[in-house]
């Protein structure tokens, strides 16, 4: 087993939810509720479920976008909810990069690509521009852009090769985790292959560790070590990305590889195997008692109703469901 | 097959049209031919740029004036020529006999009306329809979509709606006049998988209830294999290999189809590398010489270079354009 890098521990984040001109609390959003996993040095770490389950905040709080509520995040055995600021910019800050889903919301287009790829090491060292030059040359070589693109803007570039250019600037101080939110959802099939190719050699490269958050599993298998699958605030099922994949337990994640994209059984159009889940994913401000997922599952049981199962180990992962028991 | 003996809704010939920029001719659809029988779904695939959705809007000819131009072509919808069409004439084509559904909901309603105003809007000016039988026409294409209790429904505004609900506003809207053809562009792209899986299992019910000929534009070969009965492959305004949907997962001619169902990652099985086609797609400005997949084709000779290849046959529906298959 490799050096675990991030260990995240019973992560809460909730928002008050408030009206009128006081501003009085009427409920809370618990967008991430008690979530726990870790991340070893070099691995992939995917964090999957639909829009609303909270994968983006849990991300965000992991970057200390957002503050936790509750629950601690251990980065290399130190609590980073608890470093003093300074401490955490030059512990932490510089570790823990970020590649959103689309380049050109996260690229000024005012900026010329060099100085994209080179901020974060102006404000992060005191390299002369030299140095920062001869950096941004070998960032974009390695991203596999031509250097001589440096003067150019973002809007010169196609979708895939802005993808490029923000996995080189998340590169540039030589981080040890990647947070990547939707790495490759807003690019075209044969792009896709590219950009995740690349993914793969920088990890094997430079031993980085990655958290993946996506919606699609296919992506995530080809991608992560291991897979945690999100439903409203809670992990539902956690463990190893192959086994996951091959033998899911909770009703959920079979529902979720159902939907999936190109599987064998979908060519013998639906014989019944495939599981279509009716209604959707409820609020976040009044979800269901007991387990979650029970009002949309099914399988569920009156027990499924009322109380909400714990996380426990079923051979190689953890599910969250009575109904494996 | 059943199918085979179904009646042709709409036949394509020899379609081109290009966009007229201060750069020059953008050769967006550059001569398709196809067609979509009754009951059929022809699922239009390819990257972004290849001319899907301008296809599309050419059916409809509701392209960007005066930009865009249809230059060539036939669009034969039951033998009726849609180029030979006035523009009043046309008008009473759209929405009626040929609809179609957009990508994100969100900018297809009007925000300020609510969904019942919508649907009946098409129910009104297409139907002539008015009062007491709008309103039931209206309830009965909520119902045709499972929108539960659509009395109650009607009086929402989009907001009020999630995301998978909107997109079925948007489907009883294209449905409220029992259209010929509907056209779907990347409808199910902005959905959550579940909710999309939904969808896609309404949409065949639908089509079963009702005859309507689909085509089904996407860039996603999973979509393809669970809606699709005949797949039509595009790449830079042409189509490069047309074939039913369990042929061309099977035994995929071109090596452009071949490269895009390879670069999909799968859940079925673990692959260490995904295999990925190089470069880009060429320019619409400035296309190369004969085969315009041939500056990305590990198989490319003399030949391809120089000739633009022809269909060829290869099996029952099949038709290939590349020059290895001669």
């Amino acid at each position: 087993m490799a050096e675990v890098l991030l260990e995240v521990q019973d992560l809460k984040k909730h928002y008050p939810v408030t009206r009128g001109l006081l501003q009085k609390t009427i409920g809370t959003v618990k967008a991430v509720d008690g979530v726990s996993f870790q991340i070893e040095r070099g691995r992939t770490l995917s964090l999957v479920g639909e829009s609303g389950a909270g994968k983006t905040t849990a991300a965000k709080a992991i970057l200390l976008l957002e503050q936790p509520t509750a629950g601690s995040i251990l980065f290399e055995g130190k609590d980073i909810c608890r470093l003093p600021p300074a401490r955490l910019k030059t512990e932490y800050r510089p570790k823990v990069q970020a590649v959103q889903q689309n380049p050109w919301s996260s690229m000024n287009p005012r900026m010329r690509v060099r100085d994209i790829i080179a901020e974060p090491l102006e404000v992060n060292t005191r390299w002369k521009k030299k140095q920062i030059d001869s950096r941004v040359e070998e960032l974009l070589q390695q991203v596999g852009l031509m250097p001589e693109w440096a003067e150019r803007y973002p809007h010169e570039f196609s979708g895939g090769q802005g993808q490029r250019i923000a996995v080189a600037r998340a590169l540039a101080l030589n981080p040890a985790l990647i947070v990547l939110d939707e790495p490759v959802s807003a690019l075209d099939v044969s792009i896709r292959a590219q950009i995740m190719n690349l993914l793969k050699d920088l990890q094997d490269l430079y031993n980085l560790s990655y958290l993946v958050i996506a919606h699609d599993l296919a992506t995530v298998r080809f991608l992560s070590h291991s897979v945690a699958i999100m439903y409203l605030g809670r992990i539902v099922e956690y463990g190893e990305g192959e086994e996951l994949c091959t033998n899911p337990l909770h009703p959920y994640t079979r529902a979720l590889i159902s939907a999936s994209a190109m599987t064998a059984q979908n060519m013998e159009e639906d014989n019944g195997a495939r599981i279509i889940l009716g209604g959707e994913m409820p609020s976040p401000v009044n979800p269901p008692c007991g387990c979650h997922f029970h009002p949309r599952c099914p399988a569920a049981t009156d027990r499924c109703a009322v109380e909400a199962p714990a996380p426990k180990l079923y051979g190689t992962h953890y599910v969250a469901c009575h109904l494996c028991e | 097959m059943m199918q085979n003996r179904a009646k042709t809704v709409l036949e394509v010939e020899g379609l081109r049209t290009s966009f007229f920029t201060r750069k020059g001719e953008v050769k967006a659809v550059d001569g398709i031919s196809f067609y979509v029988r009754e009951g059929e779904t022809l699922g239009l695939v390819g990257e972004s740029g290849c001319g899907k959705t301008v296809t599309g809007l050419s059916l409809l000819r509701l392209l960007p004036e005066p930009a865009g131009r249809i230059l060539d072509g036939k669009i034969l919808l039951d033998g009726i020529d849609l180029l030979a069409l006035s523009k009043k004439e046309m008008r009473a084509v759209r929405g009626k006999v040929i609809s179609m559904i957009l990508q994100d909901p969100m900018t297809s309603l009007n925000p300020v009306y609510t969904v019942g105003e919508q649907i009946a809007e098409p129910v009104r000016q297409q139907q002539g329809l008015r009062g007491e039988k709008a309103r039931e026409a209206v309830i009965a294409a909520l119902r045709l979509l499972h929108i539960p209790s659509p009395e109650v429904r009607l009086r929402d505004y989009p907001f009020q709606l999630s995301g998978g609900m909107r997109q079925r506003v948007v489907g009883a809207i294209a449905m409220s006049c029992n259209p010929r053809l509907l056209i779907a562009d990347e409808p199910t792209t902005a959905l959550d998988a579940t909710i999309q899986a939904q969808y896609l299992a309404l949409f065949k019910e639908v089509q079963r209830k009702t005859n309507v000929a689909i085509i089904f534009i996407t860039h996603d070969f999973g979509v393809v294999a669970r809606m699709c009965h005949r797949v039509a492959v595009m790449y830079a305004g042409k189509i490069v290999e047309t074939a039913p949907t369990e042929v061309i997962f099977r035994q995929p001619w071109h090596p452009y189809t071949a490269a895009l169902i390879n670069s999909v990652p799968r859940l079925d099985r673990k692959v260490e590398r995904l295999y990925s086609i190089k470069g880009q797609p060429p320019s619409l400005i400035n296309l190369p010489p004969g085969c315009r997949f041939c500056p990305r084709c590990p198989k490319a000779r003399e030949i391809c270079r120089e000739r633009e290849p022809e269909a060829r046959q290869v099996g029952s529906e099949h038709f290939v354009f590349c020059w290895q298959v001669s």
